[in-house]
C-alpha cells in the first residue's frame, strides 16, 4: 500500500519534472528569471566588473534574451561554468542558454544533444609566446611546452596540428584560464593556446601585455555559438532571433540611441517588422511585438556591444575581421525578418 | 538431571513478527531491506527514462574511439590515435604511480615523525607537533596547490639552463636539471641490447630490465637459503659460520657479469631546443602531488604511529631497558612490532584516503584517472554517466584490492593466542 503511493508519487514527480523541461520559454516566465551559463572569468566575454556586475560580449546575449522575454535585461542569475561542467550544466536544466565561448562541432550538435543557435563570434585558435622567445611562428615551435586548457576542442586541435606539422610538444593540461595565465606568466610552458580572441583577453589583462605576441597561425575554425537543449525548439528559435534581431540592427543601422527614433519614424519595411511595428513577428514565437526592439536595447546592437566589450578601443583590441557584417566583408549575416 | 520441564516452544503465529522479539528482528530488516531496493529501483529506472527522454543512450563504445589528445606523462606507449579506453588504463597507471609512491613516502615520513612526536628531545617534538598540526588542520587541495606553486614560481625555466653564461646550473655533477616544469634526470642505456620482450597492448620490456630482475630475485632467494643453513648450522654446532662474504659475491658477481654483457652508459640530460632530452623528464605535477599527498596523509599516519606506540605497556620498554637495549633498540625491537597491531586497521583508511585523494591531480594538472576518463573523454564524448559509473567502479575495486591486502597483512600480525 505504501509502497503504491511511494511510486505514484515518484512517477507523478518524473512526469512533472519531464513535462516542464520541454517548455523552456515558459518556464522562464514562471520563473521570472533567466539562467543564463556563463564562463568563469574572461575579461571582455564574460567576467565580473569591480562592482560585481557581470559584463561582456557574452552578457550581451543573456541580457538580450531576458529583455525579449521577460522585458527586463537585468533578470538573469549568471552561472558560471567551466569547461568541464558547461554541457552538463545546459542538458541537466540548471541554465536555460549557454553563452560561454563554446565551439559548434559535429558531435556536440548531434551526441550531446545540444542546439548551437546562433554563432555569435568567428574564433580560431592561436598561440601566445612571450616575445623574449624569438619565436616568430607556430611552425618553430617543435619541442615546446604548450598550456593547454582541458577537455576543450583546442586540446584535440593541438594534438593534431603538432602531428600534421611532424612536430612533437609537451602538454601542460590546465583546468581553467586563470591558471593558464599564472602557469604562462611563470614559464611553465613556453607558449599558451586557446581561441585567438582568449588570447587576447588574456593578453590585455597582463601587466606588461606588449612583452608578448600572438603568433599569426590560426590552426583551427573555431565557431562560438550560444547554445540551447536539443529537442526544445521554440525556445532555440526565440534565442536565434533575438541574437539575428542584434545583427540585423546593426546592418540597418539601429543603434541603442536612434531606437526609439527608428521605430517610430523609419519608412524601412524590415526595420518596421523587426521592431514591431508591423507583422507583429513576435507572436509566433510566444512573444509580444516589442521583444526584439527590448533585446537591441539592453545592451546596443551587435557593433555597438562588439566595440564596447571586445573591439578595438577596449584593452582586448580584437579587429572585426570575420565578425564584421556581410556587408563590410564579414561572416555576420542576419536572415531577413519577414 | 534436570528436574524442571523445559517451556515448550508457543506456535507461530503472524502477529509475532512485530510482537515477539525474537522475530521483530527479523521483520525490520526484510522491511528495511525491500524498501532500499524499490529505492535504487526507482533511482536506475528514473535515470534510465530520464536519459531517453534526453534521446541520449547509454553505452559504453565511446572507450573504443580515437581519443584525440595527448598525455604529458604516460607509463604505457600512447598517443592521441589512441583509444579512450587506453587513455583511461594510462589515467589509471598514473593514479597507480602516485598512490603507490604517495603510500610508501607517507608511510615512512607518518612512523619517522609518529614516534619522533614522542621523543624527550623537547625541540624536536615540537617541530613534529607542528608539523602535524599544521598539515591536518588545512584543506589539501591547498597543500597541493601551494608545494606546486613553490615548484612553478621558485624554479627555473629551462631556458635559464641555455646560453654561455647560463643563470641557472645543473646540480649533482652536471647530471640532474631542476626546472619549473620537470625535473631532468639521468637515465641508464644498453650498450649492447639484445632486443624487448612484447607483452601485448604495444608494451614492450627489455630483455635486459628482466635478467636483472631475475638475477636480483635469484640472489634473494639464495641469500635466504645460505641464511637457513646458516641458522641450522648455528642450532648443530653452536658457531654460526660466516656468510656475509657469500652474499656479497651472490650479490655482486652476477650483476657485474650482466653488466660486462649489457654494457651500460649514463645518458645526461641535455637542452635541446626548448626543453632538456636524451635523459627522463620527471614532471613537477607529479612530484608537486606526490609531496602533498605524502606530506598531508604522512601527518594522519603520524598521530595513527603515536597512539599506537603509547599503547604498549609502559613495562615492555622499561624490560627492555633493563635488558640493556638501547632506546633505538627498543623502539624498533620491542615497541613499533607491538604498535602495529593498533596501527594497521586505521593506516588502512589511510591509504584508501591516498589513493582517492589522488584523484585531486587536476590541480596540478596531473593526468590521472580523474583527469583523463573522468576529464577530457567525459568532456569531449558527452558520456557523463557512463565515464562516472565506470570511474567510480574502478577507484572502488582498487579500494577494496588495497583494504584486502592489507587486511591480509593485518591478519600476519594480529596478536595470536596460543
Amino acid at each position: 500500500m505504501k509502497l503504491a503511493i511511494l511510486f505514484g508519487t515518484a512517477t507523478a514527480a518524473a512526469l512533472l519534472a519531464g513535462g516542464a523541461m520541454a517548455d523552456t520559454l515558459a518556464d522562464v516566465k514562471a520563473r521570472g528569471m533567466l539562467n543564463c551559463g556563463v564562463n568563469t572569468g574572461l575579461v571582455g566575454f564574460a567576467a565580473p566588473d569591480a562592482n560585481g556586475n557581470w559584463q561582456g560580449f557574452d552578457i550581451a546575449v543573456c541580457k538580450a534574451v531576458a529583455a525579449a522575454v521577460l522585458g527586463d535585461a537585468s533578470k538573469v542569475k549568471y552561472v558560471p561554468t567551466t569547461g568541464q561542467t558547461r554541457f552538463t550544466a545546459l542538458s541537466s536544466g540548471e541554465v536555460d542558454v549557454l553563452a560561454r565561448n563554446s565551439t559548434v562541432t559535429f558531435s556536440r550538435d548531434t551526441d550531446l544533444k545540444l542546439d548551437f543557435v546562433a554563432i555569435n563570434y568567428y574564433d580560431g585558435q592561436g598561440f601566445m609566446v612571450p616575445k623574449s622567445l624569438g619565436v616568430t611562428s607556430a611552425k618553430e615551435l617543435d619541442g615546446a611546452t604548450v598550456c593547454i586548457q582541458t577537455g576543450t576542442t583546442t586540446e584535440l586541435n593541438l594534438a593534431d596540428y603538432f602531428r600534421a606539422n611532424n612536430m612533437k610538444y609537451q602538454p601542460v593540461n590546465i583546468d581553467s584560464n586563470a591558471e593558464g595565465e599564472q602557469q604562462y606568466l611563470a614559464g611553465a610552458c613556453d607558449a599558451y593556446t586557446t581561441d585567438a580572441s582568449g588570447l587576447a583577453a588574456t593578453r590585455a589583462a597582463f601587466a606588461n601585455p606588449d612583452d608578448h605576441i600572438i603568433l599569426p597561425e590560426i590552426i583551427s575554425k573555431e565557431p562560438l555559438a550560444v547554445a540551447v537543449r536539443h529537442g526544445d525548439n521554440n525556445w532555440g528559435d526565440i534565442v536565434r532571433w533575438t541574437f539575428f534581431a542584434l545583427v540585423a540592427a546593426e546592418e540597418y543601422g539601429i543603434t541603442s540611441a536612434n531606437l526609439d527614433e527608428q521605430a517610430n519614424t523609419s519608412q524601412n519595411p524590415e526595420v518596421q517588422r523587426l521592431l514591431g511595428k508591423t507583422d507583429d513577428l513576435g507572436k509566433m514565437i510566444g512573444l509580444d511585438a516589442e521583444w526584439a526592439k527590448r533585446a537591441i536595447a539592453a545592451s546596443g546592437n551587435y557593433g555597438e556591444i562588439f566595440n564596447a566589450t571586445i573591439g578595438e578601443a577596449t584593452p582586448i583590441k580584437l579587429a572585426r575581421g570575420l565578425n564584421a557584417q556581410w556587408t563590410q566583408g564579414g561572416l555576420m549575416y542576419a536572415p531577413p525578418f519577414r | 538431571m534436570s528436574d524442571f520441564a523445559v517451556p515448550a516452544h508457543p506456535p507461530f503465529r503472524p502477529m509475532m513478527l512485530i510482537n515477539d522479539r525474537r522475530y521483530r528482528g527479523y521483520t525490520i530488516q526484510v522491511v528495511v531491506f525491500i524498501l532500499i531496493m524499490a529505492a535504487a529501483w526507482w533511482l536506475i529506472g528514473n535515470t534510465i527514462e530520464n536519459l531517453s527522454r534526453l534521446g541520449k543512450d547509454f553505452n559504453f563504445d565511446f572507450l573504443w574511439k580515437r581519443a584525440g589528445y595527448d598525455i604529458p606523462q604516460v607509463l604505457i606507449p600512447y598517443t592521441a590515435d589512441s583509444s579512450h579506453m587506453r587513455a583511461a588504463v594510462v589515467g589509471l597507471l598514473n593514479t597507480l604511480l602516485v598512490a603507490v609512491l604517495g603510500c610508501i613516502t607517507a608511510t615512512i615520513i607518518g612512523v619517522t615523525a609518529g614516534v619522533l612526536r614522542l621523543s624527550n628531545n623537547w625541540l624536536v617534538a615540537r617541530l613534529m607537533t607542528i608539523y602535524v598540526e599544521l598539515f591536518r588542520n588545512i584543506p589539501l587541495l591547498l597543500w597541493i596547490l601551494v608545494v606546486y606553486a613553490v615548484f612553478t614560481e621558485s624554479l627555473p625555466a629551462p631556458r635559464a639552463y641555455s646560453g654561455a653564461d647560463p643563470a641557472a646550473h645543473m646540480i649533482l655533477f652536471d647530471s640532474i636539471a631542476l626546472t619549473n616544469r620537470y625535473t631532468a634526470i639521468p637515465t641508464l642505456n644498453l650498450l649492447h641490447s639484445h632486443g624487448s620482450l612484447n607483452i601485448g597492448w604495444g608494451v614492450t620490456i627489455n630483455w635486459a630490465t628482466i635478467a636483472y630482475i631475475v638475477v636480483l630475485v635469484l640472489a634473494i632467494l639464495a641469500h635466504r637459503a645460505l641464511g637457513r643453513w646458516a641458522r641450522a648450522r648455528q642450532n648443530l654446532t653452536g658457531v654460526r659460520p660466516r656468510t656475509w662474504p657469500i652474499s656479497a659475491a651472490l650479490f655482486v658477481l652476477p650483476l657485474v657479469a650482466l653488466w660486462l654483457y649489457f654494457g651500460i652508459e649514463v645518458v645526461r640530460p641535455t637542452l635541446k631546443g626548448f626543453n632538456f632530452a636524451g635523459g627522463v623528464n620527471v614532471h613537477n605535477a607529479l612530484v608537486a602531488l606526490w609531496l602533498a599527498l605524502s606530506l598531508y596523509t604522512g601527518a594522519f599516519i603520524a598521530e595513527i604511529v603515536r597512539a599506537g606506540v603509547l599503547a604498549v605497556s609502559k613495562g615492555q620498554s622499561e624490560a627492555s631497558y633493563a635488558l640493556g637495549l638501547s632506546r633505538r633498540r627498543t623502539m624498533s625491537l620491542v615497541v613499533l612490532p607491538q604498535a602495529l597491531r593498533v596501527i594497521i586497521p586505521p593506516l588502512i583508511s589511510q591509504f584508501l584516503n591516498l589513493t582517492k585523494n589522488s584523484s585531486l591531480a587536476i590541480a596540478t594538472g596531473y593526468m590521472d584517472l580523474k583527469a583523463t576518463l573522468g576529464g577530457t573523454t567525459l568532456n569531449q564524448t558527452g558520456r557523463e554517466l557512463e565515464s562516472m559509473v565506470l570511474m567510480m567502479g574502478i577507484y572502488l575495486v582498487l579500494s577494496l584490492i588495497i583494504s584486502s591486502a592489507m587486511n591480509l597483512f593485518n591478519a600476519r600480525v594480529r596478536l595470536r593466542e596460543r
